[in-house]
């Protein structure tokens, strides 16, 4: 795989699992995302991580497609993605989870996981035929909940789960479309203390060959998963290194870490 | 797979035999669970049979009966869209009126085939929705509403100064509908129009139902539901709303070419605003969205209507207003709501 990211990449390193070139929104006056040249590398652990409003979820929307860039570029694998849709980036497997749960509060679990397996398999566009009878994507999706420790709760409704575990089915939601790369939008947001453990288990769980994107908030989580980590400030690069230099970076400590305790 | 190895911790359960077993029976078990939700229920059987009964019990009024009957496809049009997709419409007359002027304009040139001109209604009306759809579900709230009503509204002042060909305001008039496969001659006492437009209105439920029980029909729920959800697990939710749209115009089409060919007689008001808000009206009376709530409302109010017009000629819109208020602060999830309600109360204590 030597295929150019793009004539304009300076870049000659392998093709990250996805890269952002000069990257910026901006809604009117205000600028979200700022020039920002971002590289996650195949099979990464990385975290993204910065002070509220520092544009952490902008970001993830402007990678999986949510929002479209003022200008800049996105690749994945060394293709260019900026002006694909949504859906087409998670057809090449490009993958979120939400901050906020978006599930299906009324359906099972297992049914929220079906879905994503029927939509990645073709199947959800199939006007004649009973959703029933895709038996193998139910059957896939209850796999998938036996690996991620959710069998239990398979024929439960969303509604009825406790919050960590709703949070766990968000990412077993993203599993289920085989992702390639996976950005975690703050994963573990609102779970009780006692439940991070499970997620961070997940997390630490997923396989080796998918690029993991987290943003989060909780340094617990942080410098647990992460083996590099970018600090967003105000829609722009801070710095960008292993979790040891983040920890004493002095510019870090003041904007971010200085807030907070940290783990 | 891709995720073979998250199974290092879980997976080892599977390979000791009673987990594995357990594993299979408890997957089997939600599978039948999803397998079953489409198959027919004995009280789906309910509305056909009051159909038929209907059908000897008031021979007198089979020509409203066959109203009914057709309206219902119309209600199960909208249905689909506002019900099942979330997309709601004020101008769904559009496809109602392109499928009655449609099969109005071909038997009054010289095509009087019933079936026939309800498959080329159906077309036509599908064709509009493609189109105009592509443009409607461009945008969203306030604006995509404005734009359905005003392809509504287009669409009748083209009607109205095409007058040469659709009669204009006075309506189209000619129409010679030749007998049912060449068989049935429609009657003055609408016997074979009432038949007709059950047989037609089957047809429509069953493609109705499939395609609300099919995978799609889960994705337009979804849709409804959360969309943000639908673009992340990568749906392509435009091209699906534009099916949708499509399909549902075609039933539209279907409806309007039904009305038309059982009374003879196209007017404008196929295309008007009281046609869209009416369907409204009755859908909502009947409940959204639960697939039946077109066969309880449609009846309703169309009853209703001839009732209080022969009880009180002047005045009847006001009990209908009245009738719809209380409906509204009292019966969410209409008629059909209600009756759920009661059943599963009864089905509590019992």
């Amino acid at each position: 795989m030597t295929t150019p990211a793009s004539s304009a990449s300076p870049t000659v390193s392998p093709p990250a699992a996805v890269e952002t070139r000069k990257l910026r929104k901006s809604f009117g006056a205000f600028v979200v995302t700022d020039n920002v040249d971002f590289r996650l590398e195949q099979g990464a652990r990385h975290a993204l991580i910065g002070p509220n409003g520092a544009g952490k979820t902008t970001f993830v929307n402007l990678v999986s497609g949510a929002l479209q860039p003022t200008s800049g570029a996105i690749s994945l694998d060394g293709t260019d993605i900026t002006s694909l849709t949504q859906a087409q980036r998670v057809k090449r497997g490009l993958v979120r989870t939400f901050q906020i749960n978006q599930l299906f509060r009324k359906l099972s679990v297992l049914e929220n996981v079906g879905l994503a397996i029927t939509e990645r398999d073709g199947l959800a566009g199939n006007v004649w035929r009973p959703a029933g009878r895709n038996r193998a994507a139910l059957d896939e999706a209850y796999a998938l909940l036996e690996r991620v420790g959710l069998a239990a709760d398979a024929m439960r409704s969303i509604e009825d789960l406790p919050y960590g575990r709703q949070r766990m089915t968000e990412i077993a939601v993203a599993l289920g479309l085989k992702p390639n790369v996976l950005l975690l939008d703050e994963p573990a947001a609102g779970v009780p203390t006692g439940d991070v453990g499970l997620i961070i288990d997940l997390i630490e769980q997923l396989p080796a060959e998918i690029a993991v994107l987290l943003i989060e908030h909780d340094m617990a989580i942080v410098f647990r998963v992460a083996k590099r980590i970018t600090v967003l400030t105000e829609g722009h690069v801070l710095i960008e290194g292993t979790p040891a230099e983040i920890a004493r970076d002095p510019k870090v400590r003041e904007v971010y870490l200085g807030e907070r305790k940290t783990a | 797979m891709t995720h073979d190895a998250s199974s290092t911790r879980t997976g080892n359960a599977a390979l000791v035999p009673e987990a594995a077993t357990a594993t299979a029976s408890a997957a089997a078990a939600a599978r039948e669970q999803f397998s079953r939700r489409h198959r027919f229920t004995p009280l789906e059987v309910l509305p056909w049979l009051a159909a038929i009964g209907a059908y000897f019990a008031f021979p007198d009024y089979l020509a409203l009966g066959s109203q009914i009957l057709a309206t219902i496809i119309f209600a199960l049009s909208v249905d689909l869209l506002i019900g099942y997709t979330g997309i709601v419409t004020l101008g769904h007359a559009a496809l109602f009126g392109t499928g009655a002027y449609t099969a109005g304009l071909l038997a009054a040139n010289g095509w009087g085939d019933p079936v026939s001109g309800l498959l080329v209604a159906a077309l036509a009306a599908a064709v509009v929705g493609l189109v105009s759809g592509a443009l409607i579900l461009r945008t969203h709230g306030l604006t995509q509403l404005m734009q359905t009503l005003v392809v509504a509204a287009l669409l009748m002042e083209v009607a109205n100064k095409a007058g040469h060909y659709t009669g204009g305001g006075d309506g189209l008039q000619g129409m010679i509908v030749w007998p049912v496969f060449g068989l049935f001659r429609f009657d003055m006492f609408g016997k074979t129009a009432y038949l007709y437009s059950l047989a037609v209105l089957f047809v429509c439920w069953v493609l109705m139902r499939t395609i609300v029980h099919s995978a799609f029909g889960r994705s337009l729920m979804g849709i409804r539901e959360n969309v943000a959800r639908m673009h992340a697990i990568g749906t392509p939710v435009e091209r699906r709303k534009l099916t949708a749209y499509t399909l549902s115009a075609a039933l539209a089409g279907i409806s309007g070419a039904l009305i038309a060919q059982t009374t003879s007689f196209v007017g404008l008001g196929v295309l008007s605003l009281e046609r869209s808000g009416s369907i409204l009206i009755m859908l909502i009376i009947g409940g959204v969205g639960q697939l039946y709530g077109a066969f309880i409302g449609v009846p309703l109010y169309m009853i209703a209507q001839d009732r209080f017009a022969t009880i009180d000629p002047v005045f009847w819109y006001f009990w209908i207003g009245l009738f719809m208020v209380l409906l509204v602060l009292f019966a969410r999830g209409g008629v059909l709501g209600i009756l759920t309600r009661l059943v599963k109360r009864d089905g509590g204590t019992s």
